[in-house]
């Protein structure tokens, strides 16, 4: 099926623009978990209705798309932030750097040896161009918690990636790897709360007293 | 059945911990745990090994980095028994719960033959070590623990990424696609050439950022330097050689498909580039505790030297990872006992420890000369098997940059040290209530001693062993 699955990916990279180019928390959250929860349909339409594509679907669908989406509002309801101020690099640069290095990806990925069957599909530049996205909000963004948004994105690009691996890797280690990455946010979330209540704020860059 | 004990009744402990309601009796479940863990470990030792193609198996590899953490984590428990007493205040239902996680995640690190599960067992360690970090809970170690989370996991994403990389080497070389490390290497030479290289440089900075090889290190000052002394002497000996033993088994992967130069050239490249920078930052270095993170950057740096020379340095560097984790252990809970007699971890307000806590300084000090590299402790050995191998490789000019790297390591670690332990205390110190007890000064005691024995004599079976470690990342001939 892969008209579908290139209308996933497509929408896929749209939300990688949306987060690049939105300052309200809020939206970048749901934007993400719409983004988890679209990839959680990947191993369905790549891999058919097989017992390991739906565990691997309705695992990544909860984990992506529910659970972690929900801790985060949870982290801005306690903080009552609202937007991302100020980020290091402004929201029309960043979306140009997007647009810049979502093409690279594209030109990039013609390049690459590819397996016949995966040449010419959305897959390898898709999980490339949100990578890139995801290194991109982690690098310029000053609040914790769209530092952890750009973590999530990252996970997103490979995720994608692995969708084209579903026989590597087997459920059992996918189901660990999506529980360990909500343990990760809950953890994050946790420190997220400190910061917020020593410093007043969830600016990471008054994390600055260690240094040499 | 003992590997299937040996990860899971940590797992029970730290289960059973949470509702104790006894503080103390919390404390002395930790030396239960080690006991148990290193008896188990030994055990498995005389095991006949597995059949191929299990996921979770023991080879010699996985067998040295598993008996090294189990001891250091014995003497680390024993220690925390004293240690916590003296935290009370902060109490115990986080901490104990969290190292024993911490030591089954270690464990199913080390045992394991699927790269997807060792994967998983990485990560869980970053995530149980991150609240150890957190322990003190202020300002400082809220930006430490914060700062190691972030990096760690970014880091750690890029090895998942690397992980599917020789997952698809193997698809587009039209091999079997599995990511059992047995069938890694049946298939290896079949793997397409570039994916298998893009993935372990994906893997070697992956797991490279968790071992602290420069320049993913910079979380590792801050980790350590707030961390309390027995979880800087865990990450310090125990997470860096398992993350060190994850990279391990991408050369092996590497080695198998025949393409063992590119994977040893980048580990000499990212070994020397660490201990340069090491040696920088440890030159009139003012906190203690930064100064043993940098040399554990500076021996991550040696480790990776080592193997990636190969041959008589592969050996160097089996023997050097067994030493450094011991006396990183010695010099981190040394430390620890001096911070609390004083206090403080800088050198301005540290002086004098010899006189004040004579048998924590004195462990320090002989810590210290142990970890540059003096004779006769066991790190001397390994260094000159290393460098020995560097000449014998035809590298006269490494040889010569690594002896005066460490040379400057040595002059800059020692300015410090020696400013601290000798000389007069400081007029007007506040008692800080802490004095060297058996229970906080026995287990860094037992670890210097094991490291001078190693530096005296190697028994025969431990050469063979470490000889089989060493064999298993050179090509087969």
């Amino acid at each position: 099926m892969p008209e579908i699955n290139n209308t996933l990916l497509l929408i896929v990279i749209l939300l990688n623009f949306f987060t690049l180019g939105s300052s309200r928390l809020g939206a970048c959250i749901r934007a993400v978990a719409l983004q988890g929860a679209i990839l959680a349909l990947l191993p369905l339409t790549v891999n058919g209705l097989t017992p390991h594509a739906l565990g691997l679907a309705a695992g990544a669908f909860a984990f992506k798309g529910i659970f972690i989406p929900w801790l985060l509002f949870r982290a801005i309801s306690e903080v009552r932030i609202r937007r991302e101020i100020e980020p290091l690099i402004g929201y029309v640069p960043t979306l140009l750097l997007g647009a810049l290095s979502t093409a690279a990806a594209f030109i990039f990925a013609d390049s690459l040896p590819l397996v016949a069957e995966h040449r010419g599909t959305l897959f390898i530049p898709t999980a490339l161009a949100t990578l890139a996205t995801g290194f991109l909000l982690l690098i310029t963004r000053r609040k914790a918690i769209t530092q952890v948004l750009g973590y999530l994105v990252f996970e997103n690009g490979i995720f994608v990636f692995g969708v084209l691996l579903t026989t590597a890797m087997p459920l059992m280690v996918e189901a660990g790897v999506l529980l360990d990455l909500l343990v990760a946010v809950f953890i994050m979330g946790i420190v997220m709360h400190q910061i917020n209540r020593e410093f007043s704020t969830l600016n990471t860059e008054r994390l600055s007293s260690l240094r040499e | 059945m003992t590997i299937a004990a040996l990860i899971l009744f940590p797992l029970a402990l730290a289960v059973l911990s949470w509702p104790l309601p006894w503080d103390r009796g919390r404390s002395w479940l930790l030396p239960l745990a080690g006991t148990l863990h290193l008896l188990l470990t030994i055990r498995l030792f005389a095991e006949p090994p597995r059949p191929a193609g299990s996921w979770i198996a023991a080879d010699a590899l996985g067998l040295l980095v598993l008996g090294v953490s189990s001891l250091l984590f014995l003497c680390c428990s024993i220690y925390a028994v004293g240690y916590l007493r003296f935290r009370l205040d902060r109490g115990n239902r986080v901490i104990v719960p969290c190292l024993l996680i911490f030591l089954s995640a270690l464990t199913l690190a080390a045992l394991a033959r699927h790269l997807g599960l060792l994967w998983l067992a990485v990560e869980t360690t970053t995530l149980a070590s991150a609240p150890l970090i957190y322990f003190n809970r202020n300002r400082r170690s809220i930006e430490a623990t914060w700062k190691y989370l972030l990096l760690c996991s970014v880091g750690i994403a890029l090895a998942m990424l690397g992980i599917l990389f020789v997952a698809y080497a193997a698809l587009h070389g039209g091999e079997q696609v599995s990511l059992q490390l047995d069938d890694l290497l049946a298939g290896a030479p079949g793997f397409s050439r570039p994916w298998l290289q893009a993935g372990f440089v994906f893997l070697l900075v992956g797991f490279g950022a968790k071992m602290g090889l420069a320049p993913l290190h910079s979380w590792k000052p801050d980790a350590y330097g707030e961390a309390p002394g027995l979880v800087g002497a865990l990450l310090a000996g125990g997470l860096t050689s398992v993350a060190f033993l994850a990279i391990l088994r991408g050369v092996q992967v590497m080695a198998a498909a025949g393409d063992l130069a590119l994977a040893r050239q980048s580990l000499i490249g990212l070994g020397v580039f660490s201990l340069a920078l090491a040696a920088v930052f440890m030159i009139r270095q003012p906190d203690v505790k930064r100064l043993l993170a940098y040399s554990s950057v500076e021996h991550m740096g040696i480790l990776a030297i080592g193997v990636g020379i190969g041959g008589l340095a592969t050996f160097g560097a089996m023997f050097h990872l067994v030493n450094n984790a011991l006396t990183k252990g010695v010099l981190f809970l040394a430390v620890g006992n001096i911070q609390r007699a004083y206090s403080s971890k800088y050198l301005g307000e540290v002086r004098g420890a010899l006189v004040r806590v004579p048998v924590s300084a004195g462990l320090f000090l002989a810590g210290f000369l142990a970890i540059t590299g003096t004779p006769p402790f066991g790190p001397f050995l390994s260094e000159f098997t290393i460098l020995r191998g560097i000449f014998g490789a035809g590298h006269p000019w490494l040889a010569g940059l690594f002896l005066l790297l460490l040379a400057v390591v040595f002059v800059g670690m020692g300015s410090t040290v020696l400013a601290m332990t000798q000389g007069e205390e400081p007029a007007g110190m506040v008692d800080s209530g802490y004095r060297d007890s058996l229970l906080m000064v026995g287990p860094p005691l037992l670890l210097l001693l094991l490291v001078l024995g190693l530096g005296l004599f190697l028994p025969e079976p431990l050469r063979q062993f470490l000889q089989e470690a060493a064999s298993l990342l050179e090509v087969a001939v």
